[in-house]
């Protein structure tokens, strides 16, 4: 594994082997001093054109309890904001001796960009409505967890997927290992030819709940309303929000989770957010071993095999 | 440039292909006109054209120059060389310049850097003020130097008020209105076609709609107004049959498709290369075949080639903010020889006589091959396997999709007005 | 795991072939009560000791040494016993793939304590090394110490057991596989 992408990066052995690794990640992370000297000389650019302080945060976390070197890159205080091409920064990155690049970009497939540009490991942190690849293999993590296996569960997503790339790395991971996927939203939520992914698709949320394992809410942007994608955000609570009612009819041990940050009371009920079957804080935590992983995958055990 | 140079040449051992037929013949050119066509005659110069075609130079109905305003991508002269290694004896200049082309002292200027490319270039007009669509621009003045084509190319004009008007304007004036067709409201924000790709990649599409429900619409100003209305690079199945349906109902209603909705479909932005990204974007695989149906069956008068260069800066943005735009002049005979199965007349007829009428040019280029008519006139070689480099383009951009494609097909000798500017595929200078 | 069997056993390597036994079952055993029995009695007892077997090839023989202190300790004394992975730690993780195997499990805070390191073979010390930076990770030792079933030399670093079960001369292109069963010497055929 050079770079990860997408999730069509990873086969299903990829996915366990982090897994595992992470496994191991998370127990480091429970010593008294959770650093490990593994990427000890490594240096791992966090290029975040789009500010994303959650990810950001748990990258470095991530890349620090390695050992490795962090340089941080933000738009605002960078040469990109005096007229830098997104070329010229990876080269000057490269050229300061980066080993890896966590990329973040408001555009669709800038990370394959700065692949194909540089010669260093490049992760995708999230790009455009393309793919949040980390993101989808922690919450794979996390209901393997909580669930004991991702295999043949029926995880409902819930919300804006057209817009999502954390929806369109989540379904790829999900549906690679074998767990059912139930796509409800409004139609104006819900991706073009949504026909062709594999997944079941249902513009109606009590229906489902009582059949599912895990409901994985997604964020709805405030600007979805002056696109006239929704008549308004109280319609759209009212229709696919996660009430309380709503979640009292979810089986028992049925998680509910969201990538973060949730509009509360908007896409799940501040109250649903308490209950012990709500599992964003152990996302977050989980985000921490799983990106352990992949740069170690990157930069350490793998890196020496090409 | 096209000084016309002394003494005769003859192109020697070719068969020539223009809307006669096709016969073996030598041809003798001399200042600018045929002179001879027949067997065995001779020239002070001669041109070898054994195993090639003699044709019609080609017609561009529609070529982005960039000058003035946007030289860094492309010059008038060097998109003339592109045009000349292209086969294409005349191009018909999009006005999306900088400063737009819509008023006489930019015509002027265009055509005045025109003179000293090494094809012909006819300007055309923006129909209306900034190609804004908002306010008609001094069409009359411009027809007035000579301009036949107006068309807001990049914009489609969104009020069907305004178009009704704009094309009752030009119809009394005899010129000719082009529609870019791209409902706005639609269109908005999308970066290739909306369908499984940009579904799987997360770009915003364009729906095939957007295109259609313009073309509809002027189908339907055309039959209102009785007046001629040219639908530019059209790329899907729905356009392709409403356009055909409308001319065998009587409107007057012509058509063109570009070099690449044709070849590419929207998969090839899978890579998110920007090269790849153009307006109208390009079509899953039965938008693909539509085309080459229309094109075959004539529903389509027109291979355009939508050469519209781009620096290299630009289309090393993201997909999203990279400019639309591929390059088209140097390959579009290939491509159309390559790709669609059609014989060599018909393709010579959609790159050369039958855009030569609608951009109303048809007493210059596209004629037949007789003595007396203008020497503008394309040799190729229908046979010639070659591999296309990027850098070897006279383009001064290199943004074509089609980097390191084997194409059959390839252009020797181009004519304009009797000059040999390109002799055995190298630019005369 | 130890240094040779990274190296040279399966994925990563080939086979290994036994030439010649060179300890018993029954030699195995002996050695073992020997090491605990030294370990005790460096350390006056078992009080404030935690054994901590290296993954894979060193925990086998934690478990055995520490079961050997229970017994003689009397069945009410508790010696906590943990396993750790050092394959972050390594030295050399850039130059070949090395994933973790087992999971590291330190039952007990090691401030103040002293810890005794247990692995199969002691070769070039970089295992040990790597196990030194990982221990400090868990606390601060008031010592540590090293037992190995079997010295088999050619050291690359100043490292010295305190509690060995047999030296062993080898060629460096020899591998020695210690288990429960015996100790073996032979090659890794390809």
């Amino acid at each position: 594994m050079r770079h990860l992408l997408s999730v069509d990066d990873l086969s299903v052995q990829d996915m366990e082997r982090v897994f595992s690794l992470s496994d191991h990640f998370t127990e480091v992370s429970q010593r008294p001093i959770p650093k490990v000297p593994a990427l000890r000389g490594k240096t791992v650019a966090m290029m975040f054109f789009e500010d994303s302080t959650r990810t950001r945060l748990s990258f470095e976390a991530a890349a620090r309890r390695l050992s490795a070197d962090v340089m941080c890159f933000s738009v605002s205080t960078s040469a990109v904001s005096k007229g830098e091409s997104l070329r010229d920064t990876v080269a000057t990155l490269s050229a300061m001796g980066t080993h890896a690049m966590v990329v973040r970009h408001r555009s669709a497939g800038v990370p394959q960009q700065v692949a194909a540009w540089s010669d260093v490991s490049v992760v995708n942190a999230g790009d455009g409505w393309h793919e949040h690849p980390t993101q989808a293999l922690l919450d794979c993590y996390t209901i393997r967890d909580r669930l004991g296996t991702v295999a043949d569960r029926h995880i409902v997503i819930l919300g804006d997927v057209k817009h999502s790339r954390v929806a369109r790395s989540c379904v790829k991971a999900f549906v690679a290992l074998d767990a059912k996927v139930t796509l409800v939203a409004p139609a104006t939520l819900l991706p073009p030819a949504v026909e062709t992914w594999p997944v079941d698709v249902s513009f109606e949320l009590d229906s489902v709940l009582s059949d599912c394992d895990v409901v994985y809410g997604l964020r709805v942007q405030t600007e979805r309303q002056t696109q006239a994608l929704l008549p308004s955000l109280r319609e759209y609570t009212a229709q696919w929000g996660l009430t309380v009612q709503r979640a009292n009819c979810l089986g028992v041990g049925a998680l509910v989770m969201h990538p973060g940050p949730v509009n509360r009371g908007v896409e799940i009920a501040p109250e649903v957010l308490d209950r012990p079957n709500t599992v964003l804080n152990e996302q977050v935590r989980h985000g921490v071993s799983i990106r352990m992983a992949v740069l170690y995958l990157l930069l350490g055990a793998e890196g020496a095999e090409s | 440039m096209r000084n016309t140079p002394k003494g005769s040449i003859v192109v020697k051992g070719g068969l020539i292909v223009d809307q006669l037929g096709e016969r073996s013949s030598d041809v003798v050119v001399e200042e600018g006109h045929i002179v001879g066509v027949g067997p065995d005659l001779s020239g002070d110069q001669v041109l070898e054209a054994k195993g090639c075609v003699v044709a019609p130079g080609f017609v561009d109905l529609h070529t982005h120059l960039r000058q003035p305003g946007m030289e860094e991508a492309e010059t008038i002269e060097s998109g003339g060389w592109a045009a000349v290694r292209g086969g294409f004896s005349a191009v018909v200049a999009m006005p999306n310049t900088d400063p737009p082309i819509d008023c006489a002292a930019v015509v002027q200027e265009v055509l005045a850097l025109g003179a000293k490319a090494p094809c012909e270039v006819y300007s055309s007009g923006a129909i209306t003020v900034g190609r804004k669509g908002e306010q008609l621009a001094p069409i009359a003045e411009m027809a007035g130097l000579g301009v036949r084509l107006f068309t807001d190319d990049g914009n489609g004009i969104q009020s069907a008020g305004l178009m009704r008007r704009a094309m009752e304007y030009a119809a009394g004036l005899g010129v000719l209105l082009a529609q870019h067709c791209e409902v706005d409201s639609l269109a908005e924000g999308g970066h290739m076609h909306e369908g499984e790709w940009s579904s799987q990649l997360g770009i915003p599409g364009v729906p095939a709609e957007a295109e259609e429900l313009m073309v509809m619409r002027d189908i339907a100003l055309s039959r209102l107004t009785g007046a001629p209305v040219h639908f530019q690079h059209l790329s899907t199945r729905g356009s392709v049959a409403m356009v055909r349906a409308a001319r065998q109902g009587g409107v007057p209603v012509t058509a063109e498709a570009a070099t690449h909705h044709f070849t590419l479909t929207d998969e090839a932005c899978a890579g998110y290369d920007p090269v790849f990204k153009v307006n109208p974007p390009l079509r899953p695989a039965d938008d693909v075949a539509a085309v080459r149906e229309g094109l075959a069956d004539g529903a389509l008068d027109a291979i355009a080639t939508d050469h519209a260069p781009h620096s290299l800066d630009s289309k090393e943005r993201p997909f999203d903010e990279a400019p639309p735009g591929m390059l088209g002049l140097e390959t579009a005979l290939a491509l159309a020889l390559s790709e669609l199965n059609l014989s060599i007349q018909q393709v010579v007829g959609l790159l050369s006589w039958q855009p030569a009428a609608i951009a109303g040019l048809q007493n210059t280029h596209g004629t037949p091959i007789a003595v007396g008519a203008p020497a503008n006139l394309c040799v190729f070689d229908p046979e010639e396997i070659w591999t296309v480099e990027p850098d070897e383009l006279a383009s001064r951009a290199c943004n074509t999709p089609y980097a390191g494609r084997q194409v059959q097909g390839r252009v020797r000798h181009t004519l304009v007005g009797g000059n040999p500017v390109v002799v055995n595929q190298q630019m005369r200078q | 795991m130890a240094e040779r069997e990274r190296r040279r056993t399966p994925p990563y390597g080939g086979v290994f072939v036994a030439r010649t036994r060179v300890m018993q079952e029954e030699d195995i055993k002996r050695a073992t009560w020997r090491m605990a029995h030294e370990i005790m009695e460096r350390n006056h007892g078992s009080d404030q000791v935690v054994i901590v077997g290296l993954q894979t090839g060193g925990v086998w023989l934690a478990e055995d040494i520490a079961a050997v202190m229970v017994e003689i300790a009397g069945s009410g004394c508790s010696l906590p016993c943990g396993t750790l992975d050092v394959a972050f730690y390594r030295d050399d993780i850039s130059l070949r793939p090395l994933l973790p195997e087992a999971p590291t499990h330190i039952p007990v805070n090691l401030d103040g304590q002293v810890v005794v390191i247990v692995d199969d073979v002691l070769y070039t010390g970089r295992t040990i090394r790597a196990a030194l930076d990982a221990l400090n990770s868990y606390g601060r030792p008031r010592a540590v110490q090293l037992a190995v079933m079997v010295d088999r030399g050619h050291r690359e670093l100043p490292i010295r057991p305190d509690f060995v079960g047999k030296n062993l001369p080898t060629r460096q292109d020899e591998m020695v596989n210690a288990t429960r069963q015996g100790v073996d010497i032979g090659e890794v055929c390809k």
